[in-house]
């Protein structure tokens, strides 16, 4: 019985840590025609004005620093780039409104302050790049 | 309210207890080990409920006292860390201190199935404790980074309506 069952919790460790190494930090766009937006009066700071960064974090969230960091160091180059860090747990209105189900998730607003990408987990700096290439590069076309 | 919520969580750390970040996982190497023993020995084994034991009282003074306290990440001070030298950079203390009052919950469950002869609750417990002890000491997973903000959520949706 016993063995059976820490079989079970190796397996379900291995495909669920597995899939996250796979999945984990990957930038999804936002689809759909009634994108949510955000302001900055709800935001309490200033959007870029190309694009922002909303990084949702919590105390108990170690990736939360790494992101943190690297969102620091890709718009550090890009005045019309914000980075905005919100502590979820003093914004719970944001974090249900937009389905925020873990920390570190990101949210790439583009200048409108509609949300048109999505990283959940620690981002991949590519993936930052790109997407952040994709907002800037539509709003100047 | 805008100086509350545009804080940085670099400046929210600062001042904070910090640790090796290799202390919890190898940590929870140890603690993944002693719960698969458990498990395999099973809710009627003296043997199993002693260590049971022993991990619960390890959970709680990670949990309760601190990082500093958590005997695994003892030995890991005392016998690993002066092979390894010094870590890269130290990483804040209430990430890895959350995931040990998770661990001391379940092991309590599990203690708790143990003591009334439930083996459902036991079995339950201790392998949902080891398969975060897995993920942990395999693929450095962030508990708190997971279940922290679905507690808050569940807590504040709580009081929320409490209050109305």
């Amino acid at each position: 019985m016993g063995w059976w069952i820490l079989g079970g919790a190796l397996l379900v460790a291995l495909a669920f840590g597995g899939y996250r190494r796979l999945t984990d930090g990957r930038s999804r766009a936002v689809a759909g025609d009634s994108k949510p937006r955000l302001d900055a009066v709800r935001l309490g700071d200033v959007l870029g004005t190309e694009a922002t960064f909303v990084q949702f974090s919590s105390a108990v969230c170690a990736p939360c620093r790494a992101t943190h960091r690297l969102l620091t160091e890709v718009t550090r180059a890009d005045p019309a780039v914000a980075h905005i860090d919100i502590d979820a747990e003093a914004r719970l209105d944001l974090v249900d409104e937009f389905g925020i189900m873990r920390t570190p998730t990101v949210l790439l607003l583009d200048a409108g302050g509609v949300v048109r990408h999505r990283i959940v987990g620690a981002p991949r700096r590519a993936d930052v790049v790109e997407a952040l290439r994709q907002v800037t590069h539509s709003a100047a076309a | 309210m805008t100086d509350a919520s545009s804080l940085t969580t670099s400046s929210r750390n600062a001042g904070f207890a910090q640790v090796d970040p290799r202390a919890p996982r190898f940590g929870a190497g140890i603690t993944a080990v002693l719960l698969a023993a458990i498990i395999v020995l099973g809710p009627t084994s003296p043997v199993g409920l002693a260590l049971l034991v022993v991990q619960t009282l390890a959970f709680a003074a990670g949990s309760l006292i601190g990082l500093q306290a958590q005997p695994w990440g003892i030995v890991y001070r005392t016998f690993v860390r002066p092979r390894l030298g010094p870590p890269a950079e130290l990483e804040d203390a209430r990430p890895p201190r959350f995931a040990q009052t998770v661990g001391l919950v379940f092991a309590l469950a599990g203690l708790a199935g143990f003591v009334f002869s439930l083996p459902v609750l036991f079995f339950i417990a201790v392998a949902f404790a080891l398969v975060a002890a897995l993920l942990n000491a395999i693929f450095d997973f962030c508990l708190g980074c997971e279940v922290y903000l679905l507690g808050k959520r569940l807590f504040g949706a709580r009081a929320a309506r409490a209050a109305s």
